[in-house]
């Protein structure tokens, strides 16, 4: 999560203008915006100069760019960054992008691991820009796409295959019945909760699914995240049972739980903690009680 | 999945320095499984051109099976290739252990541990099995 200290910003603006004999309003915002222009290079040596000193971290950005001539091929590029306290991978990445090159593309949005926007792959593992502290990394730190999905730009990967994985298990609640009255709530028992608790917390990044081996090698696997999205439903109790027939019809397909040979690589990435393993082990079972029968 | 251009060594087994140990575990468990059924073939191979009892020769201790068995013991390559074949062994089970209390959803939490310890108890047998593979005087 980003716990990024205030830089403390020295106001610009000079507050107010010294000499007020400059005539035009056109002349005195031209000469207001030289001095502005002249802070900020001034503050931007500073900083420079300051880089200069141990506190900073070296990043090795993949970068690509198939419409660019020049930039079709894949390379990286190192940009040096100062550090703070409390700094994750997602506010180094803004830096350099706000400060060195503005071309540089990925995804990010809440800044607090919610969004999911964005999962990376950070020194050989899939893990969250925002909620990965620089401070936990080897210097320098290399910072690529999500593996086995294709790249657009940069840091930015094509999420479409993962979206419809994710909807071919419908990821929604629909309960066989409906209570009468339309706004009367459907309430759940706290066991239940319970036990889908963890399978909630999923933030669609991605990440288990770049991490699999299985599922890079099968398009049609379902996947981790799409899997634990139907385990949340499938173990709902208040969907009925003939609802519950349908979900594990999707789970037990050939390309469904059944493809997870338990590399626990999608545990172990899994930004928000979820037991995807254990989750789909669980389904494994489910499916098997729901089709031997022995009387 | 497609990939517009080549990662090189980002994809896949490029990046074994980065496995994890659920990951060696599977590694290791489809490369003893495989092993293991190559060597299934080649028993049945080995062995089915040995049989044939002749009671005389056998009473005698010179049949086609003693002298076969025998002949192969007095190679020392098989006997290394044995002691290979029970760490193979013994780690297929053990990991089948593991993987089956991960089917049975017991202990998931700690399926790394139980990857380790089904290594070190691998090694210690094979260590411990050592003396009587190699023992044995060569032919």
């Amino acid at each position: 999560m980003s716990t990024q200290i205030e830089q403390q910003e020295t106001e610009t603006e000079a507050d107010e203008e010294t000499e007020p004999e400059v005539e035009s309003p056109g002349e005195r915002r031209r000469a207001q915006r030289d001095e502005r222009q002249a802070i900020e290079e001034a503050q931007r040596e500073t900083e420079e100069a300051s880089l200069d000193d141990e506190n900073t971290i070296t990043l090795k950005v993949f970068r690509y760019d198939p419409e660019v001539e020049g930039k079709q091929e894949p390379r990286f590029d190192d940009f040096r960054v100062p550090f703070h306290k409390g700094m994750t991978v997602l506010d180094a990445l803004i830096y350099a992008r706000d400060h060195y090159d503005s071309s540089l593309t990925f995804r990010h949005s809440c800044r607090q691991a919610v969004c999911g926007s964005d999962a990376l792959f950070v020194n050989g593992k899939q893990r969250l820009g925002c909620k990965t502290q620089m401070s936990e990394l080897d210097d320098p730190v290399r910072i690529e796409p999500l593996p086995h999905q294709e790249v657009v730009k940069d840091l930015v990967v094509d999420m479409e295959h993962f979206y419809d994985q994710m909807e071919a298990v419908e990821p929604y609640f629909d309960a066989d019945e409906t209570p009468d009255d339309k706004l009367e709530e459907q309430r759940q028992t706290r066991e239940n909760r319970e036990k889908v608790k963890m399978s909630t917390r999923c933030i669609w990044c991605g990440a288990c699914m770049s991490s699999c081996n299985i599922a890079a090698g099968d398009n049609e696997y379902l996947g981790p995240a799409a899997i634990n999205k139907a385990y949340r439903f499938a173990m709902d109790e208040r969907e009925g049972e003939n609802r519950k027939q349908e979900r594990l019809r999707i789970i037990e397909q050939e390309h469904g739980v059944w493809r997870c040979q338990t590399q626990f690589s999608c545990t172990e990435v899994c930004p928000k903690d979820i037991p995807l393993t254990e989750h789909i082990q669980e389904l494994k079972r489910e499916a098997v009680k729901n089709n031997l029968k022995f009387w | 999945m497609s990939q517009s251009y080549n990662r090189g060594t980002v994809e896949d087994f490029g990046r074994w320095r980065e496995f994890s140990a659920g990951m060696w575990a599977w590694i290791f468990h489809k490369f003893t499984g495989w092993v293991l059924v190559g060597y299934l073939f080649t028993h049945i191979a080995v062995l089915s051109t040995s049989v044939g009892v002749d009671p005389a020769s056998a009473q005698a201790g010179s049949d086609l099976y003693t002298s076969t068995i025998s002949g192969l013991e007095s190679l020392l390559i098989v006997r290394f290739l044995e002691v290979g074949l029970l760490a193979v062994a013994v780690f297929h089970i053990l990991n089948g252990i593991r993987l089956l209390m991960v089917d049975l959803g017991v202990g998931l939490e700690s399926q790394d541990k139980s990857f380790y310890a089904s290594l070190l108890l691998t090694g210690a047998i094979v260590v411990a099995s050592v003396p009587t593979f190699l023992g044995g005087k060569l032919a």
